[in-house]
């Protein structure tokens, strides 16, 4: 098993699935001669050419539709949108294309499309390069939505989301393309579906999602440690559709829940996972769920404003204490 | 282009025109609901084209005024018009409507509802039959108003920029619902506008089947030689409102008698009379039975056909047991 680091772990997935199959492409700004904006697809244009990895132009929704329209005859494009703030610019094809044809076709037609980006709050980089586009991207039937918190997922998730028939949209993170971690070094395809436990507690169940993983198996080492709960922390690495038999489960052991989630709360994955809480397992809650999320705010410039807009392990813990009271 | 061919063509555009009104009377009926777009007046656009190039083989794309390209991709009118009333047996299985007409196995890609959403699913699928080495091409058919989305100049760079066998073709009747072009168009000559990208252009009379036939096979040859893409513009009229729920008030009676004294059906009937190759007769004999199709079988087809059922209401929305959802394993 070899360290690779995230942005390793995406383009290792890019190489194989572009050797697999010749129907295989990648395009997005930047992507072929200057290999890539976090690295994610460096040396494949030196691989496999101009044909198969195409630098677009900044016509965000133009080439996306491209892509679309490739899919549509059996080409298995991989999108880079290169932020997912540019990526509002193609919602159009991926909402009202890739996503409808196949119900509106009667199921005559797919768009077998991966659309990969990276979205969330990195080093102040201001209101407009700091989005969290998730809670868009869930609320639409007929893509699927993937989000990886480790290099594992990050290949595994990009290698299914190349081969399923769906279009899937894979929710990236601009701060996580350095971390390293496990990745198995036989080929292996991860579930596009279902959750996974991070971490075993019988006390609280903390749900996270990409970088919130991470601040939710934080918080529960401070949690066990000085406080002595014990959190089970839930990764929630498909956002659409969402585990609801995962999260029940959960719940159904710990009767408590926390959603720790790095956008503002509206409309949101917390908002979400508490509504399916409150349909499947109301009654085994033994106190009522907490959402630990971004101030609902446009992302400050300022490093210290910037801070106080986001959440952390700290907040994380905080929200914890309040719920046991302790 | 022979007698033959001329009188095929001729009865095909007579029953596109058959077929729309029929269409009309169903929605007033409450047959068929939503938006109905119709295409009586601009025959001559969709069948001069697609019969420079293969229905059935090439790629065909266009907007929401989908019925009669689909037709002539090869859909089968009967699974059209089931479509329209929302039937299991209409070709995207009542799922679709009036505005999402697909027919994948003609190569009739879709009807779309998104002005200007074609444009670079287009270039797209030419991407892929450059990819996969074939002699199709993809045709691309929409209105004037689309212009002016973005996604038209994106489709049109991406298309030179990549040498892509695309065939746009402009259908502009002048107006975009109650917005004659030179109100929302700073340069009304479409064929103009694609200067800007090194595209070669044309502009034809879109009421002259044999002039868009000559103007299209040029075009074709163009796009299947590879050659890159081209662009087409068809100057023609729509005779009803934009839409069902269109007035039409917004256009002078003159201006309508000038353009329906140039019906495509009428241009070309007379011009078979006149040499002689059919008869005043023989039309009318065309006519009615055509009109008898459309009632008996057509008709007939779709308000026999059954309604889907209601527990297959989420079907469709993502592929079913897609093994690589679970990770290959299943
Ligand atoms: C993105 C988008 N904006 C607006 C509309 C509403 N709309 C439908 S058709 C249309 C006019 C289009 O005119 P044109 O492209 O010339 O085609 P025509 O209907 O004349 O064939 C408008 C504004 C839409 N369907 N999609
Ligand atoms: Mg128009």
């Amino acid at each position: 098993m070899a360290e690779l680091m995230y942005w390793e772990a995406i383009r290792r997935a890019h190489d194989e699935e572009m050797a697999n199959d010749p129907l295989v492409i990648c395009m997005g700004e930047d992507i072929g001669v200057a290999g890539g904006t976090y690295k994610a697809t460096q040396g494949l244009y030196e691989k496999y050419g101009p044909e198969r990895v195409m630098d677009t132009p900044i016509s965000e929704n133009g080439y996306t539709g491209l892509g679309i329209g490739a899919s549509f005859l059996g080409v298995r494009p991989i999108i880079e949108l290169m932020s997912v703030n540019f990526a509002w610019l193609a919602l159009d094809q991926l909402f009202n294309s890739a996503a409808k044809v196949r119900y509106m076709s009667g199921g005559q037609l797919t768009a077998p499309v991966v659309v990969r980006s990276p979205g969330g709050t990195a080093h102040q980089l201001g209101a407009q390069h700091s989005a969290r586009m998730e809670k868009v991207f869930m609320g639409i039937a007929g893509l699927r939505v993937v989000t990886p918190s480790n290099p594992k997922q990050a290949y595994g998730l990009l290698k299914s989301a190349v081969r399923c028939n769906d279009p899937v949209f894979i929710n990236e993170h601009e701060l996580m393309y350095n971390m390293k971690g496990e990745v198995p070094d036989a080929e292996f395809f991860h579930p596009l579906e279902g959750s996974e436990v991070a971490r075993e507690g019988r006390d609280v169940t903390l749900f996270g999602y990409n970088i919130s993983v991470h601040w939710c198996l934080q918080a529960a080492a401070v949690l066990s440690k000085q406080f002595g709960i014990e959190a089970e922390v839930v990764d929630l690495y498909a956002l659409s559709p969402l585990d609801r038999a995962g999260i029940a489960r959960s719940v159904r052991n710990t009767h408590r829940a926390v959603i720790v989630e790095e956008a503002e709360a509206p409309v949101g994955v917390g908002s979400e996972v508490m509504a399916i809480i409150n349909e499947e397992c109301f009654f085994e809650l033994d106190a009522a769920p907490l959402r630990v999320s971004a101030l609902n705010i446009p992302i400050p410039y300022n490093h210290g404003l910037e801070k106080a807009a986001i959440p952390n392990a700290n907040d994380v813990v905080a929200a914890v204490r309040k719920m046991f009271g302790k | 282009m022979n007698v033959a061919d001329k009188k095929r063509l001729l009865r095909e555009m007579l029953f596109a025109r058959r077929f729309e009104e029929r269409c009309y009377e169903a929605y007033v009926e409450r047959k068929i609901g939503g938006f109905l777009h119709l295409y009586p007046g601009e025959e001559a656009c969709a069948h001069g084209v697609l019969e420079a190039a293969r229905p059935g083989h090439d790629y065909v794309i266009t907007g929401y005024r989908d019925h009669i390209h689909a037709i002539k991709c090869g859909a089968d009118p009967k699974k059209v018009m089931a479509e329209l009333y929302g039937r299991e047996t209409g070709s995207s299985r009542g799922r679709g409507g009036s505005m999402h007409i697909f027919d994948v196995e003609h190569r009739f890609m879709g009807g779309y509802a998104l002005v200007g959403g074609p444009f670079p699913l287009a270039a797209g699928m030419a991407k892929a039959i450059k990819m996969k080495g074939g002699d199709e091409i993809a045709i691309c058919f929409l209105g004037d108003a689309a212009n002016n989305q973005g996604t038209f100049h994106e489709s049109l760079n991406m298309a030179k920029l990549w040498n892509l066998p695309v065939l746009y073709v402009c259908e502009n009747n002048l107006y975009g619902i109650g917005t004659r072009i030179d109100r929302s168009t700073a340069v009304i000559d479409q064929y103009k506008r694609v200067s800007g990208y090194d595209i070669p252009s044309a502009q034809e009379d879109g009421q002259d089947i044999e002039k868009v036939f000559k103007a299209a096979k040029k075009a074709v040859n163009h796009v299947r030689s590879g050659k890159g893409p081209y662009f087409l513009e068809l100057m023609t009229y729509r005779y009803r409102g934009h839409s069902m729920s269109d007035s039409n008030a917004y256009r002078s009676k003159n201006e309508e008698r000038m353009w329906s004294d140039r019906d495509p059906i009428i241009l070309l009937r007379d011009r078979l009379i006149e040499a002689g190759e059919l008869t005043k007769a023989d039309y009318k004999a065309m006519d009615t039975e055509i009109l008898d199709e459309i009632e008996d079988e057509i008709i007939a087809f779709a308000e026999s056909s059954p309604e889907p059922r209601v527990d297959e209401v989420e079907k469709y929305t993502l592929a079913e047991n897609d093994p690589w959802v679970y990770g290959g394993g299943r």
